[in-house]
């Protein structure tokens, strides 16, 4: 039984208006308990809109998304969502921000502070756990919002170029660092990116996107053992594949709004 | 330290234009004078300020303590009700449908023109005191809070909503926290609004109080008197600020203070 299905799906934004804008257009595809899938494709291939279909923010207009088998009706602390902006409310200490999830459901203070502090510790931040999140950095504010994730039990982590706001250092070490985290916890894990090195340093599997609507290109295995070597030959040929799929994508995009602009200047 | 300076230099200019005669000083006394005018408040006061004596015979500490209760209760009335009535309009849409075109159309009316109202409604005392404050302040912080919660950063509702939040505990436990930096510092901005309102009211009906001690001072053609009751205003609102940022960063301690 697949994780997370999604079948047929289409989402419109504004589709009762003049404005109709399709952003995913039937896409189809499914995730295994365990998997880690990189959804990756060109800025405005609704992945991120995608994502948020899957967390249960936003539905699809046609079509429908299941997680074990169950179609989802909204958010749930199975799956947890990271941004890309590292979304720690700035008025709860670190650790209370870890343990944010499990007050909801009126756990206790002690127990969920002893809970949050085992994850603390998994993300190497036990000592940071009473400061407040304008006192930490950005690759530390992200694995803060990974251990609300965990600390919640969530089974699908749906992240959202989580570290595409980070400087190149930290971003690697926070790519090892989640792998570690994956590997350990086996968590289905999601992850939306536009980096191409980061796709196929992470993925068991790739699914490419088209532009405007977002349509499937491909879905592409990575086959190589773990930890990847980013120069040995076969990172190298993955790379090549995704930039060429991409590069014909990107460049279609474009000529098709360059067309657009022009047809539009005609007309007037 | 340039603070003292530009102070000095304002009272040494002031004292050398009377000193030097070019003033009626029956009219602009200079500061020494007004300010010795303190130990003397006694035959100025007592007989028209009817404020009950908090203990000795210091006329001006119980108008100062009368002003700063009816600013205070109104403040800490207004800034209630206005966060209640602003997170109902936005939790019950109805609610916000019926309530906040009225608000928007009364809030424009200054708090000063509902002075006559005020004193007609509740009478000459306290409670007209405490009512213009009231108006003063919930109005407009009623829109504000309905501006602040409608701007709320989207990042933190969708992430209360992936932890599993209820709309309830969004608006409990992201919504008002997220908010309050923004209410505290439109309410330290209403705040001298209101407190310019009563003393306005005080001046008009209200007879007792900072204004009141001022309006003493004209009727009585009494500069100093006017002059020492406009002295203790401004210092009294100035610590009233100073200590409006002191309670802004005690509470707001997850901003930086370069933020307030």
């Amino acid at each position: 039984m697949a994780e997370i299905s999604c079948d047929r799906i289409s989402k419109t934004w504004n589709s009762d208006t003049s404005e109709a804008n399709l952003a995913i257009d039937d896409i189809s595809f499914s995730v295994e308990s365990g998997e880690f899938l990189v959804i990756i494709g060109p800025s405005g291939c609704g992945k991120s809109t995608l994502l948020s279909m899957i967390a249960g923010l936003e539905f699809p207009t046609v079509g429908s998304i299941r997680f074990r088998n169950e179609p989802i009706t909204g958010t749930s602390t199975h799956r947890s969502m990271i941004f890309q902006q590292a979304s720690l409310f700035p008025w709860l200490s670190v650790i209370d921000n870890v343990a944010f999830g499990l007050s909801l459901q009126g756990i206790s203070k002690n127990e969920r502070h002893d809970r949050a502090k085992q994850y603390l510790q998994q993300v190497g931040l036990l000592k940071s756990a009473h400061r407040y999140p304008h006192q930490l950095s950005g690759g530390m504010q992200q694995r803060a919002c990974i251990a609300r994730a965990l600390c919640l039990g969530t089974d699908v982590l749906l992240m959202d170029e989580p570290f595409a706001a980070l400087d190149v250092q930290t971003r690697h070490q926070m790519q090892k660092f989640l792998l570690e985290i994956w590997q350990g916890t086996g968590k289905t894990v999601i992850f939306v990116t536009h980096h191409i090195d980061e796709a196929v340093y992470l993925a068991d599997r790739v699914l490419i996107l088209t532009a405007n609507p977002g349509r499937m290109l491909e879905m592409v295995t990575v086959d190589m053992p773990r930890p990847r070597d980013m120069l040995s030959k076969g990172f190298e040929y993955h790379r090549n594949l995704f930039v060429d799929h991409l590069r014909s994508e990107v460049v279609r995009a474009f000529e098709e709004q360059e067309l657009a602009e022009m047809l539009d200047t005609r007309i007037k | 330290m340039w603070w003292c300076l530009s102070l000095a230099l304002f009272i040494g200019l002031w004292e050398l234009v009377t000193a030097l005669g070019w003033v009626n000083t029956l009219i602009l006394p200079p500061p020494h004078e007004f300010i010795a005018e303190i130990s003397n408040q006694e035959q100025f006061l007592s007989p028209r300020i009817g404020v009950a004596r908090t203990g000795g015979n210091f006329v001006l500490l119980t108008a100062i303590v009368a002003t700063l209760k009816r600013v205070i209760a109104g403040t800490v009335l207004g800034f209630i009700a206005a966060i209640g009535v602003g997170g109902l309009a936005c939790y019950f849409d109805l609610f916000g449908k019926l309530t906040l075109p009225v608000i928007t159309l009364l809030a424009p009316i200054a708090p000063i023109a509902w002075i006559p109202f005020a004193i007609m409604a509740f009478g000459i005392g306290d409670g007209a005191a405490i009512f213009v404050v009231f108006i003063g302040i919930f109005f407009l912080l009623t829109l504000a809070t309905v501006n602040a919660i409608n701007n709320v950063n989207q990042l933190y509702i969708n992430t209360a909503r992936v932890l599993g939040a209820s709309r309830r505990q969004v608006m409990f436990r992201v919504i008002l926290p997220a908010v309050i930096p923004d209410l505290f510092f439109i309410l330290r901005i209403n705040f001298f609004a209101a407190w310019m309102a009563v003393l306005a009211a005080e001046m008009v009906g209200v007879n007792t109080g900072l204004g009141a001690i001022v309006m003493v001072g004209r009727q009585m053609f009494n500069a100093k008197l006017m002059f020492l009751g406009m002295a203790i205003i401004g210092i009294v609102g100035y610590l009233l600020d100073v200590g409006f940022r002191q309670l802004q960063q005690r509470v707001l301690w997850w901003k930086g203070s370069s933020q307030i």
